[in-house]
């Protein structure tokens, strides 16, 4: 189901693909026809670095139909280098220790999926940034 | 433009209604307030819903509630806003009589959403949030509202057992309330103890769902002046909106719908926050009613939370909230929510609250908030 608007999303979900206006310079995410910072026309496509650090976060126990399998599963509010914040599930991470400020970083991974036979829908979620070996 | 009465308010109790379906419950609070109107005929319906295409699979509710009233051929449509369909569906009748286009309106709030399993009920209650942007990720509404309010505790540094003033005055409230779901009051003992649902929201920092109808019949106010009872006139008016998603708010600890809407109702009634004798504000979480406090006025930034603490908010002192059980106690049945806070501060304002009522109710204001803060519609109510 829905298959026509997951893949409408795939460089925003599989690459963090946002806009950068040309008005202001304003990095958006996600892409919108209209800069929400000046009002103007946007249209350049922006590839962000996918780091960023936890705005907020919370667990989830109670979750909606459809993301039993996951559960508990900790969510974000997660402000990227470029300015923006999105929301996305944390991954890779003991929730207890998760705190406001902790650099992350953007993975790809399964969102969800539809049943045994259903399609799989991937996306990004984020992970403690990792040391550089 | 020409002022616009409320002439008549209808409830039904909020709660499990498993023998009552959603056709049955908006008729019963639509007659009702026809009823106390005294009126048998409207011109048109307003019926403020959220979910019935999900939950019920039912829509053109307009034409049903219209048709089941009795009021076929009135013209009738369906409003949504999230959790402030109530108060938009509230909103779209006093445009319509104000404008001088419809003589009489009724308005209806209704939700049915213990049909369904809590799972689905959750789903159904995250599209008020952004689907591609929010909803995918697994976010529940309380998951949104836990966000805030970790990022509220953080930057102001309150612990949670601030919190439980709010949460103890609308239970306090909600006990005298027989239209209440809940009606037990609570200690901060109970508030402290609570399950964590989504941390740090507890359950008693969230409202709980429900089956629930409420409704208004408006009129020009020249036809409210032969009442016995007190005439309630509709003194301001707005709504206005917000991101859809908190992610892309600037500040998501400033509800600025309610701070635009509230500024366009206090303008309107030529009223400061401090002439508001009691608010009826949208706590759906404890987090809603300190931002709703201060995005209003009556609190600074950040310090919405002082007002329970000094105790400003009960019955009788500085600025009642949630003076029938809010939704924290009255219950939370989302499209009729804001109609429930509407014919609660009629009652407030006709002295009709019961042992709720206030010995100062001349001007009292109501507050819907619609997803996690993106479309607000703010009314204020006054005696004349």
């Amino acid at each position: 189901m829905d298959i026509p608007r997951n893949w409408r999303l795939r460089t925003q979900r599989y690459a963090l693909v946002g806009e950068e206006c040309d008005h202001c310079h304003s990095k958006i995410f996600p892409p919108r026809d209209i800069c929400p910072d000046c009002g103007l026309e946007a249209k350049a496509h922006y590839a962000f670095s996918g780091k960023g650090e936890i705005y907020s976060f919370t667990v989830v126990h109670d979750p909606p139909t459809g993301y039993e399998d996951q559960a508990p599963y900790a969510i974000a509010l997660v402000k990227l280098e470029e300015g923006p914040i999105v929301t996305a599930q944390l991954t890779d991470v003991d929730s207890a220790q998760v705190a406001i400020g902790m650099p992350v970083e953007m993975v790809t991974r399964k969102l969800r999926a539809e049943g045994e036979e259903g399609v799989i829908h991937y996306g990004y979620k984020f992970r403690p940034t990792l040391a550089r070996a | 433009m020409r002022p616009v009465a409320v002439l008549g308010i209808g409830q039904t109790a909020v709660g499990e209604h498993w023998e009552r379906s959603l056709r049955d419950l908006a008729t019963q609070a639509g007659l009702a307030a026809m009823r106390d109107a005294g009126l048998e005929h409207v011109q048109a319906v307003f019926v403020g819903n959220m979910l019935s295409g999900l939950l019920t699979r039912q829509e053109n509710l307009g034409a049903l509630v219209a048709d089941w009233l009795g009021q076929r051929p009135a013209e009738a449509f369906k409003v949504e806003a999230a959790c402030a369909s109530g108060a938009a569906a509230f909103r779209v009748a006093h445009m319509a009589v104000s404008s001088g286009e419809v003589d009489v309106a009724l308005a209806v709030g209704v939700e049915k959403m213990t049909d369904t399993t809590s799972g689905e009920t959750t789903a159904a209650l995250a599209t008020a949030s952004d689907a591609d942007y929010e909803l995918v990720h697994g976010v529940t509404f309380v998951g949104l509202n836990a966000l805030v309010m970790r990022r509220y505790l953080h930057e102001f540094g309150w612990k949670h057992t601030d919190f439980a003033p709010f949460s103890i005055n609308a239970h306090a409230n909600g006990a005298r309330n027989p239209n209440a779901r809940l009606q037990e009051p609570i200690s901060e003992r109970d508030y402290t103890r609570a399950r964590m649902v989504c941390d740090p929201i507890n359950l008693l920092d969230a409202s709980p769902i429900g089956d629930g109808a409420a409704a208004a019949v408006l009129v020009p106010a020249e036809r409210a002046y032969d009442r016995p009872r007190a005439r309630v006139l509709v003194a301001g008016s707005a709504s206005a909106t917000d991101t859809l998603a908190v992610h892309d708010r600037k500040d998501p600890l400033f509800l600025s719908a309610a701070h635009h809407s509230a500024r366009k109702a206090y303008a309107q009634a030529g009223l400061e926050p401090s002439q508001i004798d009691f608010f009826e504000l949208h706590d759906a979480f404890s987090i809603m009613s300190a931002l709703s406090l201060e995005a209003c006025g009556f609190a600074e930034r950040g310090q919405g939370p002082r007002l329970g603490l000094e105790g400003r908010i009960r019955l009788q002192q500085a600025l009642p909230i949630s003076t029938q059980g809010g939704l924290k106690a009255r219950g939370h049945p989302v499209g009729a929510t804001g109609m429930y806070q509407l014919v609660e501060v009629v009652q407030q304002l006709r002295g009709e609250a019961g042992p709720n009522q206030l010995d100062r109710a001349r001007v009292g204001m109501a507050q819907n908030i619609g997803g996690s803060g993106a479309m607000i519609a703010t009314h204020i109510l006054r005696v004349a």
